[in-house]
């Protein structure tokens, strides 16, 4: 039997991989189009990061961010303003995660829409809004005199704060379904257990809960903090031009000097500390849980 | 108020001990939703100024949004994109999340990955990236330019709802169509698309959306004739606070909540 199986045992190899090959190539068309629209370009910013004004090669670029203060600000500029966010993202998205957690589903579920909201809005849309609503004619300073909080119109927008608002708006979102979905899924009888061992509620909180939920406190606040550090578009607006962050860097570096080269090595920095910040964070949690977000 | 002092928990905090953390929660929600809200009253106002609450109602800036060419241009190519971005983003999205379902090839991983890379790496260098490429290529300010950028941010996005789906699917189905006598592409077409349609449809509204809300990428290589809805209200926002954009912005908040509530039902429909 074998010498009339081994051929034709062949040829059904030989078709199944030609199948495999035929249904691997309907990949084809998307990864034409990411290769070209996206490897290519990136891939030739990449090289003129490294070529000087002469074309020849040189990591002049890459020097310049070190001894140039105005590269080092945009840099630690846009440190801060990712730290300060994400911070700010914890301590109001862990709070409200944990009160949405201990509500019955229907209600939760309806405050959800509340905090799905940002996620539905265009981005420009809610841009607008802060620029209407903190303005110094606008809403909250006007309510504020009106109801005495203070006395002379503050500076809301157009600089950090205005920034910051903006920024901790978008991003909270990110924080909360996270954490909402790690703290949904504690057991309560861990809580029954700690408080039934004589814990106080505050105690069984801070030694059951809270550890309990910090895998996805942590998922949060890093999705949270890499999405920040490629912000253009609120800086720009809100900061009123005052706010520099690598990526406002990035588009005058274009649009007023055409420098390719600073412009390119900025993003190649740029995209290297995400792609860095990315890997630890996988290590530390799932990285499903930091793409998709919660789905509880 | 005899509510305050019954216990929240199993622990037996009581709700009157955590009433602070409830008057939290409501501010931080209420500063979630109010820049969606207040958005809507605002633009039927009469003033150029911007109170709230409007002292007088109209329609101005809705009639200055529709007379106005540089907007309806706009509007029109917004459109134009995100229709086509749509459907090269859908097609080419769910023909890779399905060949890779089913090809089964060592490198799969790696070659979704690639697919992704689109999410990961920063916008602005994608932009800037585009721009210096449709330079050499003329295809700044063009309308193909625009639609082969946004596929491919769009394609991602549709591979993941695609390929989750597929991954629910039972690929045994087009065996038996198979063997009756279905040719693949047959069964892809009578068994498979109709049983992941929804999650389909559900992309595809994220492709469209991708497109429409897309303000980077379209900063840089749109413009002229082609320039997007989004590029025109940045610039705008730039300079001056002009409340036409509020008019612009409550349609703009309608149509995408529409889009979004449509492929939420559709994505949950292939759930179950």
């Amino acid at each position: 039997m074998s010498h009339v199986a081994g051929p034709n045992a062949y040829n059904l190899r030989r078709d199944a991989l030609i199948e495999r090959l035929a249904l691997f190539s309907l990949t084809g068309p998307a990864l034409l189009l990411v290769a070209t629209v996206m490897l290519v370009p990136v891939g030739w910013l990449f090289w003129l990061s490294f070529l000087n004004d002469a074309g020849g090669l040189s990591p002049e670029h890459y020097l310049r961010m070190l001894s140039q203060p105005s590269y080092e600000r945009a840099f630690r500029a846009t440190f801060e303003i990712s730290f300060t966010t994400t911070a700010i993202c914890i301590l109001l998205g862990y709070p409200l995660a944990y009160v949405l957690s201990q509500l019955p589903r229907r209600a939760a579920n309806i405050c959800m829409i509340a905090v799905m909201l940002p996620f539905w809005t265009s981005l420009l849309v809610r841009t607008y809004a802060w620029l209407v609503l903190l303005q110094r004619q606008g809403i909250i300073n006007t309510w504020g005199i009106k109801l005495g909080l203070w006395d002379a119109p503050l500076a809301l927008v157009h600089n950090l704060n205005g920034t910051l608002i903006g920024m901790v708006h978008i991003m909270l979102p990110f924080l909360v379904l996270p954490v909402y979905a790690s703290m949904r899924a504690i057991d309560p009888d861990y809580l029954k257990a700690a408080a039934n061992l004589g814990a106080s509620p505050t105690r069984a909180f801070w030694l059951v809960f809270l550890p309990l939920s910090l895998p996805g406190l942590l998922a949060g606040a890093l999705i949270v903090f890499i999405l920040c550090l490629g912000f253009y578009v609120t800086p720009a607006v809100l900061g009123g031009g005052k706010i520099t962050m690598v990526a406002n860097r990035i588009a005058t570096d274009i649009e007023l000097f055409f420098n390719w080269g600073a412009a390119s090595s900025l993003g190649v920095v740029l995209f290297i500390l995400t792609v860095m910040i990315l890997y630890v964070a996988s290590r530390l949690v799932r990285l499903e849980r930091l793409l998709g977000g919660g789905d509880a | 108020m005899e509510w305050l002092g019954r216990a929240a928990t199993d622990t037996q905090i009581t709700h009157g001990r955590r009433l602070w953390l409830y008057v939290l929660a409501g501010l931080i929600l209420l500063f979630l939703i109010l820049p969606t809200v207040i958005v809507i009253p605002m633009s039927f106002s009469e003033s150029q100024y911007l109170e709230f609450p409007p002292q007088e109602w109209s329609l101005r800036w809705y009639r200055n949004y529709f007379n106005s060419t540089a907007w309806m241009q706009a509007t029109a190519t917004s459109f134009k994109a995100g229709i086509l971005t749509m459907i090269v983003a859908t097609i080419l999205g769910t023909m890779a999340a399905y060949g890779l379902h089913t090809a089964r090839i060592r490198f799969s991983g790696l070659i979704f990955g690639i697919l992704l890379t689109p999410i990961i790496v920063p916008v602005i260098l994608v932009g800037i990236g585009v721009f210096y490429v449709y330079v050499k290529i003329k295809l700044v300010n063009s309308m193909i330019g625009i639609v082969l950028a946004h596929s491919m941010l769009a394609i991602p996005i549709v591979m993941m709802v695609v390929s989750s789906a597929l991954k629910s699917f039972d690929m045994n189905q087009e065996l038996v169509a198979r063997s009756l006598g279905a040719s693949r592409v047959r069964a892809f077409f009578i068994v498979t698309l109709p049983q992941i349609r929804f999650s389909v449809v559900s992309g595809a509204i994220l492709a469209f959306l991708t497109s429409f809300d897309e303000v980077i990428v379209s900063l840089f290589v749109s413009g002229g004739q082609n320039s997007t809805l989004t590029r025109n209200m940045f610039n705008a926002l730039r300079d001056q606070i002009d409340p036409t954009i509020a008019a612009i912005s409550t349609l703009v908040v309608i149509l995408t909540s529409l889009l979004l509530a449509i492929s939420q039902i559709f994505g949950k429909k292939t759930d179950q």
